[in-house]
């Protein structure tokens, strides 16, 4: 990057793409040609620096940018072309900004002669795109280019990350122009907070060495700030003896196997962590964003305590909770200062949170994701159980669709590190597993990829098993399948009466035989006990193993927090009757979603 | 629309909204680029919140700054929540609570000021008593011929409402106003 002659030189627009790629330490895109891109596709066939992969939807594209990214850390890449390969990108787009993954997406546009006429293939990308992004730039002047596009890799990675467009007309592919180096090119306004207030860290510190019932509530934002902020989020809670739980999206911030973990909270959490965050006394927010599925009924929502965010985005403070402390800055920044603070000047006595412990020990025994397995039907919860068993002593990523198997894999797969779980949480996207394991094996080609999937959720993308072929990533499909669409039809029991509308997997592909149509391995188990050999197969194939695991068809996911009821108001597995199910919802929690 | 009631996102909010909605004046600072509007108006619309008055011009020439004056209304936690979502937009610089700051100055509301143009049409005596009410008024007449007058006539919001009520039975045509221009009183810039 500190090649001189880079600094200033005349490239073309197409040219300039890739070079800002590599100047922006790119190594892997996710793309789909299509006439509008053809000159940047023509650059990518001249060099072997950025490696190209070769998605069949772009969708996928944009799932395994996202899997790239939250695995690595760094900025998923992709490449689509004008029209409808930009509005297939829409959903990754959303997906990624609800979910704060740096997503760059580059896409093609007709000429800018043509711009407005309806020509072919033309859509108003940066119009369409323009809510479901952080930023996105149409570039007009091809000496904007280079400017443009290092300013689209620092917007999507610092502050809040999230997904940018950079819509380059095809005309100004073509056009030369100068290209100038990220270090050379000019900075707007746009500069994130990072430094937390002092004086808010210290009351921070001050409310939390006072508290009896103190409670750490991570999210998402903890894996965004990097390995640092998980590394100093553990010596905090070693410091303070406080219990953590986490959202959907912090898990393995704080590892499961500590000790003082409390398992994930919200819809589906553990009894446990809902009931801590009812009770507690001193809530510390780090990372997340009072989302409805954690918060359950506002007025509600830990009645009795003071809270304290730490969050980079000002608009996620007082958003949807009132907190009496709000600190505005990056989670590792602020955790630091904040575990110095807290070395300083608090006299550590765990002694005090004993009564806290005892409380937690007792909602702990209710053991609330206890299930009953079954000699010859493989329960949900039983095979994630056995995966994770299996497979701990692997180097594992995992990612997931959307649906009941996705919250049993949170709640029984067990994470220790972050970066380790990619899953749909904000927007709830139906397909992004597939590809998004396509990116991480891609970024960990040594690694051991996992899709948890549902047999609903796996056919939104299931092409993507032909770019998994061609690229050779081994990634290991692993479908619940129970012939439902799950938590649709779950939700049908709760609230419709039962009334199974359309969530029933008719004309179900064998799986097997379509792993086997694409090239991969197929797996099929029934019974519980083959399923041990039958997972241990699935890890030792070094190919792309589709595993048609089927398991009982109207298991339900629970603990549960029926919508419109608060955090002690769970619906336990041992208690949901038929006739609990059924009534567990009132005519008001019936509108909500 | 009485979305600004709620905050957004959450389909779970079930707790009366106790605080009552204000009209507040905010100026936004930004890069005067394509786009940046529509954007200021996309997370308007997409959010749920009001626009009562919107002007928008380039300001500074130089460094290609624009400001955009918007009146909105809703709860003090939903003016917060619009000010930090303008503050996320990448070409938005500043954004200043005007309402906010005349208050912290100690003054009940910041300077606001808009223009309209008024045309008016008739004769006889209509014609001379609305000549004889825009000069009450201080409104200038910048056209006319011997069957109309176009008025201009600048002011608060309330002052122009009220000299287009009283135009209206004596031959109102049309009206067109700039919108609230506004910034806090003092010596302190934005």
């Amino acid at each position: 990057m500190s090649n001189g002659q880079n600094e200033r030189r005349e490239m073309t627009g197409a040219e300039m793409v890739v070079q800002a790629l590599k100047d922006n330490g790119v190594k892997h895109i996710f793309g789909y040609p299509g006439g509008a891109v053809l000159p940047i596709y023509d650059e990518l066939f001249q060099q072997d620096d950025v490696e190209h992969i070769l998605v069949r939807h772009e969708q996928g594209a944009g799932h395994a940018a996202e899997g790239y990214a939250r695995s690595t850390g760094k900025a998923g890449v992709m490449l689509v072309t004008s029209g409808p390969g930009a509005t297939n990108a829409v959903t990754p787009l959303q997906d990624a900004l609800m979910d704060s993954i740096p997503l760059v997406c580059i896409t093609g546009q007709v000429p800018t002669s043509l711009i407005g006429s309806d020509a072919f293939q033309e859509c108003d990308t940066v119009g369409i795109t323009r809510p479901c992004t952080k930023h996105n730039w149409l570039v007009k002047d091809v000496n904007d280019l280079s400017a443009i596009i290092h300013e689209a890799f620092h917007v999507a990675t610092t502050g809040r990350p999230g997904p940018v467009v950079v819509d380059i007309p095809k005309d100004v592919q073509f056009a030369k122009g100068t290209y100038v180096s990220p270090q050379t090119a000019p900075r707007t306004s746009y500069k994130p907070r990072v430094q937390g207030d002092l004086g808010q860290i210290k009351a921070a510190v001050e409310l939390m060495a006072k508290a009896k019932k103190p409670i750490l509530y991570t999210g998402g934002g903890v894996v965004n700030s990097g390995p640092e902020a998980s590394h100093l989020l553990r010596e905090l809670v070693d410091l303070t003896g406080f219990p953590i739980t986490s959202t959907l999206m912090g898990l393995g911030c704080y590892p499961a196997s500590g000790k003082n973990w409390l398992g994930m909270l919200g819809m589906h959490g553990t009894y446990e962590a809902n009931m801590a965050m009812h009770d507690c006394d001193v809530m510390l927010c780090i990372g997340a964003r009072f989302d409805d599925r954690i918060t359950g009924r506002l007025d509600a929502f830990a009645p009795n305590s003071r809270k304290i965010h730490i969050d980079v985005d000002p608009s996620s403070i007082n958003k949807n909770v009132h907190v009496d402390i709000g600190i505005l800055g990056d989670v590792a920044t602020v955790l630091e200062d904040m575990v110095r603070l807290w070395r300083a000047t608090v006299k550590a006595d765990k002694k005090a949170l004993h009564p806290w412990w005892e409380q937690i020990a007792r909602w702990r025994a209710r053991d609330s994701l206890a299930f009953k397995t079954n000699p010859d039907v493989i329960m949900p919860q039983y095979a994630i159980s056995r995966l994770y068993e299996l497979t701990k002593d692997h180097d594992t990523y995992i990612t997931t669709e959307v649906g009941q198997h996705q919250m049993w894999a949170a709640q029984y797969f067990h994470f220790d590190k972050p970066n380790r779980w990619m899953t749909s949480g904000g927007l709830g996207t139906m397909g992004y597993g597939l590809p998004a394991a396509l990116g991480v094996q891609i970024a960990h080609p040594d690694a051991l990829v996992i899709d948890i999937a549902g047999d609903a959720s796996i056919q939104m993308c299931i092409q993507e098993m032909s770019a998994a072929i061609q690229h050779d990533a081994p990634i290991k499909i692993f479908i619940l399948n129970n012939q439902y669409m799950g938590m649709v039809r779950q939700w049908q029991q709760l609230l419709h009466g039962n009334r199974l509308s359309h969530s029933y997997t008719e004309a179900m592909p064998d799986f097997v035989k379509l792993a086997e149509a694409y090239g991969a391995h197929g797996i099929r188990c029934e019974k519980p006990d083959e399923l041990d050999d039958a997972i241990r197969e699935m890890i030792t194939v070094r190919k792309p193993v589709i595993f048609d695991c089927r398991v009982a068809n109207l298991a339900n996911c629970f603990p549960m927090i029926p919508s419109g009821k608060a955090h002690n108001e769970m619906l336990l597995p041992d208690e949901a009757t038929d006739e609990a199910v059924a009534n567990a919802i009132d005519a008001k929690g019936r509108e909500l979603v | 629309m009485n979305a600004q009631l709620q905050p957004t996102g959450s389909a779970y909010f079930m707790a009366r909204e106790t605080e009552k909605p204000e009209t507040h004046t905010l100026s936004v600072l930004v890069d005067n680029e394509p786009g940046v509007l529509a954007r200021v108006i996309g997370l308007f619309s997409g959010r749920g919140y009001n626009i009562e008055s919107l002007t928008v011009s380039e300001t500074e020439h130089e460094t290609h700054l624009s400001r955009i004056t918007i009146v909105t209304r809703g709860t003090p936690h939903v003016l917060q929540q619009i000010k930090h979502q303008l503050e996320r937009i990448v070409p938005v610089h500043r954004v200043v609570d005007l309402t906010v700051r005349a208050q912290e100055l100690g003054q009940e509301r910041p300077l606001e000021r808009e223009l309209a143009l008024v045309k008016v049409a008739g004769t006889g005596t209509d014609r001379v008593e609305a000549l004889r009410l825009a000069d009450a008024f201080r409104a200038h007449v910048v056209d006319a011929n011997t069957e109309h007058f176009i008025f201009q006539i600048t002011g608060k919001s309330s002052k122009i409402d009220q000299f287009i009520a009283i135009m209206r039975p004596l031959g109102l045509v049309e009206i067109c106003r700039t919108g609230v221009a506004a910034m806090n009183r003092g010596h302190q810039g934005m």
